[in-house]
């Protein structure tokens, strides 16, 4: 593979594969560490209190994420009530 | 009036010490007053990059427990005038700092008439890392072009504008800075290593500086002598022009490109 290497020329461009990683995985945590995640617990835990009102549900049934899409940002709320509730 | 400095980078071995003191005596060949504390109690090494490891009498922490006052604990460099070290302690526990105490240092050396206070922080981004920057006007962020020192620049970063002093009191934002540093315009060129331009597009902050890859670093920390008064090395010159551009003067990026070997030089070496 040596002499073959030798033939083609370049061998693979790792600075740019560093740079696309890096890209990706800095846009993710600056998205995770920005301010404005730092409501989403209590956010989550109101929430959670205010469903009580009305049907009792489990401490995890209530779950809220904050995404980026291009430049709008996404809040998700995933909430899971009780099999008997669902029927009514 | 004094401007607080800090030298941070999140990953350690990056280069922040010897960047703290070649920033700090860089300064002080300028004319400025400027002290230069080690932020990392318990694993202190600003003292043997400055050369000036066996003149420690009193440390920064002393002097934040009041053991000693800041005249005692600054050491006064031999080789150039107005250039202060204030070391870190080596037996302490590194909780011996708090947010009080580093203020109140900070604010006897403005009271001192100091120009400039470097702070050299360390590795990680706990509480020493924390309080290095929790009071800076400005932050020199250090980077290695490598994936891992890449990622922790850009969370220091983050923090720099989220959780310091200026950002909790809504005052104007540290001013930050990235420095290049262990640059191989080679490995570059070959395309095994980032590039400058890949980092400034990645971390999106002005550059203060590359400093190349050198022999001139381990020979300078080897003998105590940060690296800046070797004007002869190419580190030193890349340091010196990062003084130049910190004080707002425009200097060209150098060492930026493989230096082609004449025939002459390859045929003699060098």
């Amino acid at each position: 593979m040596g002499l073959l290497n030798f033939f083609r020329g370049k061998k693979e461009n790792t600075a740019k594969l560093a740079k696309e990683r890096l890209q990706i995985i800095i846009a993710h945590e600056r998205a995770q560490n920005r301010p404005s995640h730092e409501f989403l617990p209590k956010l989550e835990k109101e929430l959670l209190d205010v469903i009580r009102r009305y049907v009792q549900i489990g401490d995890d049934a209530v779950k809220v994420k904050l995404d980026r899409d291009g430049d709008v940002d996404v809040l998700e709320l995933n909430i899971v009530l009780p099999d008997q509730v669902a029927k009514e | 009036m004094s401007k607080i400095l800090v030298i941070t980078s999140g990953k350690g071995g990056v280069g922040k010490t010897t960047t703290s003191a070649s920033i700090a005596t860089g300064l002080a060949q300028r004319g400025h007053k400027v002290a230069v504390i080690d932020f990392d109690v318990g694993l202190r090494n600003l003292d043997l990059i400055m050369g000036v490891e066996r003149r420690v009498v009193y440390d920064f922490v002393n002097v934040v427990q009041g053991e000693a006052n800041l005249t005692q604990a600054l050491i006064k460099d031999k080789r150039i005038g107005n250039l202060y070290v204030l070391a870190a302690s080596q037996t302490k526990d590194k909780d011996a700092l708090t947010e009080e105490g580093v203020k109140k240092v900070l604010d006897g050396l403005k009271d001192d008439g100091f120009d400039f206070i470097v702070c050299d922080s360390p590795a990680g981004i706990e509480k020493g890392a924390q309080l290095a920057m929790y009071f800076a006007d400005e932050a020199i962020v250090v980077s290695n072009p490598e994936v891992s020192s890449v990622r922790d620049a850009d969370r220091m970063l983050g923090l720099l504008a989220s959780k310091s002093y200026r950002a909790v009191n809504n005052m104007p934002s540290i001013k930050q800075h990235l420095l290049v540093t262990r640059y191989a315009p080679a490995r570059a060129e070959a395309g095994e290593m980032m590039s400058i331009e890949d980092m400034m597009e990645i971390l999106a902050v002005p550059l203060l500086g590359v400093i190349p890859e050198s022999p001139a670093v381990l020979n300078a920390s080897n003998s105590g002598q940060p690296v800046i008064l070797d004007q002869e090395s190419d580190a030193g010159q890349a340091y010196a022009d990062a003084i130049a551009r910190l004080l707002g003067e425009e200097r060209p990026l150098r060492f930026l490109t493989v230096e082609k070997k004449g025939f002459f030089s390859r045929l003699f070496g060098n």
